[in-house]
C-alpha cells in the first residue's frame, strides 16, 4: 500500500510540474505536428497507405524518444537524490512510467487526429483496431524509453546513447506495431491481429518486469 | 590434461566437421545441391554466438551482485567472442543467401533479426566505451546487458516464427530434418555444433585471460 501511495503521489508531482511549464507536452506537440507537415510537404506524391502508416509509426518514434527521454535526461543531480531519499526506487520507475504512458497517450491521439487531418486518404477504415494499437505503442515506447532513459542519463551523456541503446530494442516492437497498424489500415477482420496484440502485451510485461528488476541497481549511486 | 580435455575434443570436433563435412555424402536436392554444406558451418555459429551471449548475461547478474571487476571483465569479453560468432553466422549466411536465394541480403526477417540483435551488443560495447569510471561502467552495462537479453532471445526466438521467412522450418517451408531423410548430416552436424561452442568457449578464455593480464598490469 505504501508503494501506491507513493506512486500516485509522484505521478501528480510530475503531472503538476508538466502543467505548471507545459514544455514538454508543447514541445513534443510541435516537433509531431511540423515533422506530420514536413513529411506531407516532402511526399505529397506517395499514394500508398501502407507507406504512410510506416511512416506514421516513424514520426512517432522519434517523438516518443524527444518527449520521454525527458524523464531522467533533465532531472538535475539534486533532484534525482531527493527522490531518492523520499521514495522506493520502485515507486520512482513505476511512475515515470505511467506518468510517460499518459503522455504519449496524449501525444499520439493529438497526432493520430491531425495524421488523418492532413492526410486525407489515410484514413484506416477500422479505426478502433488503429487505436488499439496506438495505445499499445504508448505503453510500450514508454517502458523501453523510461529505462533506457534511467540509464543513458546514469551514463552521463544523453542525446546520443539515448538513440543507439534504444534503437535495437525498440525496433521489434516496432515491427509488431507497423504490422498490427497495417492489419487495421487494411480493414483485416481482428482474429487476424491477437497474436500482435498478445505478443505486445508479452513484450511490455517482460520489459516491466526486468525495468522493476534491474532499477534499484541503476538508482543507487 | 584433465583441464585440457576439452579444448582438445573442441579441435578434433572442428578439424572432424571441417573435413567430414566436405567429404561426407549428402542428400542431393534441387536448389540447394552442395550448399547444403554450409549447413555445418553456418548455423554452429549461431549456436555458439548465444552460448557466449548467455554466459555473458550470467555474469553481468552475477557482477551486479559481487561487484567484482573479474566477473565484468568475463562478462564484456564473451561479447566480445559472441559477436565475432555473430559476424561469421552472417557473413556465412549471406554467403548461403547469394546461391540459394540469389542476394547476399535477401531481406529474410531472420537475416534482419539477427543483424538487429548483433547491433544490440555493439550498442553495450560503445556504451562501456562512454563511461570513463570503472565500477559505474561495470554496472551500468551489466544493466543494459540483462534488459537487452530478453529482447535479443525475442528477436531471434519468437518473431521470425509470427513472419514468413525464407529459412527452414518457417513460413511453410519445411524444416531441415525433413531433408536429411537418410540422418548422415546429423553424424556432422551435431559434432559441428558442439565443437564450434567448445572453440567459442576458448576464445573467451583466452580474451578474458589476456585482459585480466593487461588489467593487472595497468594497476600495478
Amino acid at each position: 500500500m505504501q508503494l501506491a501511495k507513493e506512486v500516485k503521489y509522484l505521478i501528480h508531482k510530475e503531472v503538476l510540474l508538466e502543467w505548471r511549464s507545459k514544455y514538454t507536452i508543447n514541445g513534443v506537440l510541435l516537433y509531431v505536428v511540423s515533422t506530420i507537415f514536413t513529411c506531407y510537404l516532402s511526399f505529397v506524391s506517395l499514394g500508398d497507405k501502407l507507406t504512410w502508416n510506416a511512416l506514421f509509426w516513424i514520426i512517432m518514434l522519434f517523438a516518443s524518444i524527444n518527449g520521454v527521454s525527458k524523464s531522467f535526461l533533465q532531472e538535475t543531480k539534486g533532484q534525482q537524490l531527493y527522490s531518492y531519499i523520499l521514495a522506493s526506487p520502485a515507486a520512482v520507475l513505476i511512475s515515470k512510467t505511467v506518468y510517460n504512458t499518459l503522455l504519449m497517450l496524449v501525444l499520439t491521439t493529438i497526432a493520430l487526429g491531425f495524421y488523418t487531418l492532413v492526410f486525407d486518404s489515410f484514413t484506416p477504415p477500422d479505426m478502433l483496431l488503429y487505436y488499439v494499437a496506438v495505445v499499445l505503442g504508448s505503453m510500450s515506447f514508454s517502458t523501453v524509453f523510461t529505462m533506457v532513459s534511467a540509464i543513458a542519463s546514469k551514463a552521463g551523456n544523453g542525446g546520443m546513447l539515448m538513440a543507439i541503446l534504444s534503437f535495437p530494442i525498440i525496433i521489434p516492437v516496432l515491427i509488431l506495431l507497423i504490422k498490427l497498424a497495417k492489419n487495421a489500415v487494411d480493414g483485416l477482420p481482428w482474429e487476424n491481429s491477437y497474436d500482435e496484440i498478445a505478443m505486445l502485451l508479452v513484450v511490455n510485461v517482460l520489459m516491466v518486469a526486468t525495468s522493476l528488476l534491474l532499477f534499484p541497481y541503476l538508482w543507487r549511486d | 590434461m584433465h583441464k585440457i580435455w576439452w579444448k582438445i575434443l573442441g579441435s578434433i570436433l572442428v578439424i572432424y566437421t571441417a573435413i567430414a563435412g566436405l567429404l561426407l555424402g549428402v542428400p542431393h536436392l534441387a536448389i540447394l545441391n552442395e550448399t547444403i554444406r554450409n549447413l555445418y558451418f553456418h548455423v554452429p555459429m549461431w549456436f555458439a554466438m548465444i552460448v557466449l551471449f548467455s554466459i555473458s548475461v550470467f555474469y553481468s547478474v552475477k557482477s551486479l551482485s559481487s561487484k567484482s571487476e573479474i566477473d565484468d571483465i568475463k562478462a564484456v569479453e564473451s561479447v566480445n567472442a559472441g559477436i565475432i560468432f555473430g559476424l561469421l553466422g552472417l557473413i556465412t549466411g549471406a554467403i548461403w543467401a547469394k546461391y540459394t536465394w540469389g542476394q547476399f541480403w535477401s531481406f529474410d526477417p531472420k537475416q534482419n533479426f539477427a543483424a538487429i540483435s548483433v547491433l544490440l551488443y555493439f550498442a553495450y560495447l560503445i556504451l562501456r566505451n562512454a563511461i570513463d569510471e570503472e565500477q559505474k561502467r561495470a554496472k551500468i552495462s551489466a544493466i543494459y546487458n540483462i534488459f537487452a537479453f530478453p529482447m535479443m532471445v525475442v528477436l531471434l526466438f519468437v518473431l521470425p516464427r509470427l513472419k514468413d521467412s525464407l529459412h527452414p522450418g518457417n513460413g511453410g517451408n519445411p524444416g531441415f530434418n525433413s531433408y536429411d531423410l537418410d540422418s548422415r548430416m546429423r553424424m556432422v552436424f551435431y559434432p559441428a555444433c558442439l565443437g564450434w561452442i567448445l572453440i567459442g568457449y576458448w576464445v573467451y578464455t583466452i580474451r578474458f585471460r589476456i585482459r585480466n593480464i593487461e588489467n593487472k598490469q595497468q594497476h600495478n
